[in-house]
């Protein structure tokens, strides 16, 4: 199969990557760029380990076809923190115990990221709504959600 | 000693900051140098003879590194942690969809799944059975040929005379409760890499047991266990789930690792984990109990079957937890209970959080409620006149005197939360469709390993020039914040800061072993052998301190992490200062400690002795509301109070109820793995449903009810598995409440609940 020259900016930063195009953008994060906060837990787009965001969107990594990322902004759970500073989330997730294996995390959070970036006041179903999309083993949620509360009450400041 | 005790303070987890950052590497985010990829190849039946395997065309595919069948390893040995029943790779025939027949391994993915499909395997199918039943039969083909009957093990509880307990009974009820196949579905995939130094083998991957894994790898390869070195990546989750399954994947990886003097990678696929994996028994359950006209229980007679699958695998000690548990937490004079575990053709069964509780208490709280509706007494009303109180005698002949039994405590809470008393009078109907009701469950549970075997745990501190101590122990933090809690136990007890405790790598030569990760016993067995270890280290420190300050050690006290002379304050020193000067003297700081739990015996025969050496108690209640058009139920509120001795960490506690309590519900009310002859249809999350952010309860209520019991450190008992064990029961009874019709059969989902019936294609 020929390669294709693939463009896209990963946290902030411009990279190129050689790909054959049957490629997932989530073998190119995990694979070409060691990005692997970025995990796989189903391939199919139903658990969401996967999400990161793409042109501020959340989307299943696991779905995304190479070619598909030509040119997008990606933000995965390593782009979160700035210039060593946790991002609110990640420090309302510490702080709210919502997480415990932490396999689900990073997915998780940025599904929180693209939830409080549309609506910086979520209500708990909204947020249910949000997160729908990310499955989690572990916790059960509700420390998740009290997390998420906590954090769009910093992003409110 | 800090001001302020360590011990019941929600810390944050110690190993936060790397899980919320994405830093954290799991096993399959581990970059090897000149890794090649390991694939096997699974049976295409259930049950079949593998006549021979032409393995040439694979061979000679560019890329493939090597192409392994049971045939080119005739030194492989069968293994089981009870029966070695179970192969690597199968020698003489398949007895189930996940049996392996041949290994490959190749430099690229691509090039190991072509390979797969080059394998010319010859078959002969053999008659299959897929239900106990099935297997019990007569004419049913054995699956094991040293195996009579089809049988793994057979439990009984022979307590009293039955008949006399009968003949004593105003009303006599009997039903039969069914519960489904579950998969664990821990988020993370099993992942194992095997590297050869020489001949020394290294194992590293999502391994919930590495000592476990280690004895499992070496008897299977007819290696010895010093030659083999377990590490334990950190793990997505695996509540029970990976132990066998990461056995055979590891001695898998290794042989490939052996044949071609590479690193080897094994990893699965979501279709191949729910092809391969154990997962949860499927019970049937035939209940039959007398009472009094009053409510008094006066004997309970049970018969379970259980599929163990293809594999013995654990079936035996899930089963004698079953045994011990299955007549509830009531005092009943007359018992009679026996369970057998019965090989099949379907995936085997083996250790799933709960471990053979959640199914016999689904049954046996629906029997109290169904048996309440017959005496026309609350079902709370039964519960109070029959449960375990201090100095009562269990089914399996325990008189629980030794610590308080706070059954009535949790039970009360519980019910008081969720307003229980005011709503099961409510009527049900709140709209055209929609009905709501109330119901609760309750449950006694044996705490760690029990009559099942020896219990002990062993762990090791060392102080470190930088003053920080480093903590080895052979258990593990599955998820649920173990290293958090024995970090707090080392902290509290030396009189430094959380962030002070380094963990060693759960790695079997630096570690040692503290028993499996199992049976919630890692904070209370851990937790002990942590706590000794830590004072022990304190002593030794008076001691070395004694000789640099040339005090006599009566003189010296430890305060606030330093040890000073109780005589002259002036006289401090540092535990940095000491471990220093003993550096210079050629010597270190480090102590060990151990615990071992206290006897527990058991009667095969009659199943009758001291089954647990504690227990611990729990309730939850669940307010529900069922759409009858559409058969959905919502869990408006779940209240869930357990009494664990202790907390040591309240917030990683509650995060323990939350957790189990979703799992629950999944179990109540959505999860089950469609087996048609063999085969998992449900093969991914699409058609295996977890609950999502939308299915949990809208509010839960974690009450935690201390009690501290003087086995435990600080008092501290379990949690993981009784938070598990009681939510589907709850939700059930709820259920029935609320539509006052009974599902006798788990999961109680969408079909069921507007059909009254499962609906399955065939």
């Amino acid at each position: 199969m020929d390669k294709i020259r693939l463009h896209l900016t990963v946290n902030e930063t411009t990279v190129e990557v050689e790909t054959t195009p049957n490629r997932r953008l989530l073998d190119i994060l995990r694979d070409d760029l060691d990005l692997t906060g970025t995990k796989e837990g189903c391939g199919i787009g139903e658990c969401g380990a996967c999400t990161v965001l793409m042109d501020g969107k959340a989307v299943n990594a696991c779905l995304v076809i190479a070619p598909q990322a030509e040119g997008k902004e990606i933000l995965t759970v390593e782009g979160l923190a700035r210039d060593g500073k946790l991002h609110p989330l990640q420090q309302a997730f510490l702080e709210n115990f919502a997480f415990q294996c932490g396999f689900c995390t990073p997915g998780m959070l940025l599904a929180a990221k693209a939830l409080l970036d549309r609506n910086s006041n979520p209500s708990r179903d909204q947020i249910r709504e949000g997160l729908a999309g990310v499955l989690c083993r572990c916790t059960g949620y509700i420390q998740i959600f009290e997390a998420v509360e906590a954090a769009a009450k910093e992003w409110q400041k | 000693m800090p001001k302020s005790s360590l011990i019941g303070q929600s810390l944050l987890r110690v190993d936060g900051l790397e899980k919320v950052t994405g830093q954290t590497r799991f096993a399959a985010d581990l970059k090897v140098p000149g890794l090649i990829h390991g694939r096997m190849l699974f049976s295409r039946f259930p049950h079949a003879r593998i006549l021979g395997i032409d393995c040439a065309q694979a061979q000679a595919l560019p890329g493939v590194h090597a192409v392994l069948t049971a045939a080119d390893l005739p030194n492989l040995r069968p293994f089981g942690i009870v029966f070695a029943d179970q192969e690597v790779i199968v020698s003489q025939k398949a007895r189930y969809l996940g049996d392996v027949v041949a290994l490959v391994a190749a430099e690229s993915p691509e090039a190991a799944e072509e390979a797969l499909s080059l394998i010319e395997v010859q078959y002969q199918p053999l008659p299959a059975v897929f239900s106990p039943q099935e297997a019990l039969a007569d004419s049913a083909p054995l699956i094991h040929a040293e195996r009579p009957n089809n049988i793994v093990n057979h439990h009984k509880v022979r307590k009293g005379d039955v008949s006399l307990g009968f003949a004593q009974a105003d009303m006599i009820l009997e039903r039969e409760y069914r519960t489904q196949w579950v998969e664990h579905a821990y988020l993370e995939l099993e992942a194992v890499t095997a590297v050869f130094h020489h001949d020394q083998l290294e194992l590293f991957g999502s391994i919930q047991n590495p000592f476990s894994t280690q004895s499992m790898v070496a008897s299977a390869l007819g290696l010895p266990s010093e030659q083999i070195r377990v590490r334990q990546t950190p793990l997505g989750g695996s509540f029970g789930g990976k132990d066998e399954v990461m056995y055979l994947m590891a001695a898998r990886a290794a042989l490939l690792a052996k044949a071609t003097q590479r690193p080897v990678r094994m990893q699965h696929s979501r279709e191949e984990s729910f092809r391969e994996s154990y997962k949860r028994h499927p019970y049937q359950m035939r209940y039959k109990v007398g009472a009094t006209r009053e409510g008094l229980l006066t004997a309970m007679e049970i018969a379970i079957l259980a599929d163990a699958g293809a594999y013995a695998a654990s079936s035996t000690f899930v089963t004698w937890r079953s045994v011990v548990h299955a007549a509830g937490p009531y005092r009943v004079e007359h018992v009679k209970t026996d369970i057998t575990a019965v090989y099949t053709n379907n995936i085997y069964t083996g250790a799933m959080r709960g471990f053979g509780t959640p199914q016999v208490i689904f049954a046996v709280e629906s029997l109290m409620d169904e048996l309440a509706q017959e005496l026309k007494l609350r079902p709370d009303e039964l519960r109070r006149r029959n449960l375990l109180t201090t100095g009562t005698v269990t089914a399996t002949g325990q008189c629980l005197n030794d610590h308080p039994v706070s059954l009535r405590d949790v039970m009360d809470r519980a019910l008081q939360s969720i307003d229980y008393a005011q709503k099961i009078n409510e009527p049900a109907q709140t709209g055209t469709t929609k009905r709501r009701g109330i119901g609760f469950a309750i449950s006694h549970r044996g705490c760690s390993l029990g009559a099942e075997g020896v219990d002990r745990a062993e762990a090791r501190l060392r102080w470190q020039p930088d003053g920080t101590v480093l903590l080895s122990i052979g258990l593990s933090d599955n998820g649920a914040g173990l290293n958090t809690v024995l970090s707090q136990i080392v902290a509290q007890e030396l009189g430094i800061g959380t962030e002070q405790v380094r963990m060693d790598e759960p790695d079997t030569t630096l570690v040692p072993d503290a028993g499996s990760t199992v049976a919630s016993r890692g904070t209370l067995m851990g937790g002990n052998a942590v706590r000794e270890a830590a004072i022990h280290l304190r002593e030794m420190l008076l001691v070395s301190a004694s000789q640099l300050l040339s005090l006599p050690a009566e003189q010296l006290s430890f305060v606030e992490g330093r040890v000073c002379s109780n005589l002259d304050p002036s006289q401090v020193v540092s535990p940095a200062e000491v471990v220093d000067w003993l550096a210079s003297c050629g010597k270190s700081l480090e102590a060990t400690g151990s615990y071992e739990a206290p006897t527990v015996d058991w009667q095969e025969e009659t199943g009758q002795g001291r089954a647990y050496f504690t227990y611990v108690y729990g309730c939850q209640a669940a307010e529900v509301e069922v759409d009858l058009s559409t058969g959905q139920v919502r869990v408006l509120h779940l209240v869930a109070a357990h009494e664990l001795g202790r907390a040591i960490n309240p917030a990683t506690a509650k995060g323990q109820i939350y957790g189990g309590v979703a799992m629950g519900l999944g179990y109540g009310l959505l999860e089950e793995l469609d087996l048609h002859q063999g085969q998992a249809r449900s093969d991914n999350l699409d058609r295996y449903l977890l609950p999502t952010t939308c299915d949990v309860p809208q509010v839960v209520t974690p009450i935690l009810i201390e009690n501290p019991d003087p086995a435990g450190p600080y008092g501290a008992k379990s949690l993981g598995e009784p938070t598990n064990e009681l939510t589907a029961a709850a939700i059930a009874n709820a259920i029935s409440q609320a539509t006052g019709f009974r599902l006798r059969e788990l999961p109680c989902d969408l079909i069921k609940i507007v059909l009254l019936r499962t609906l399955k294609p065939d």
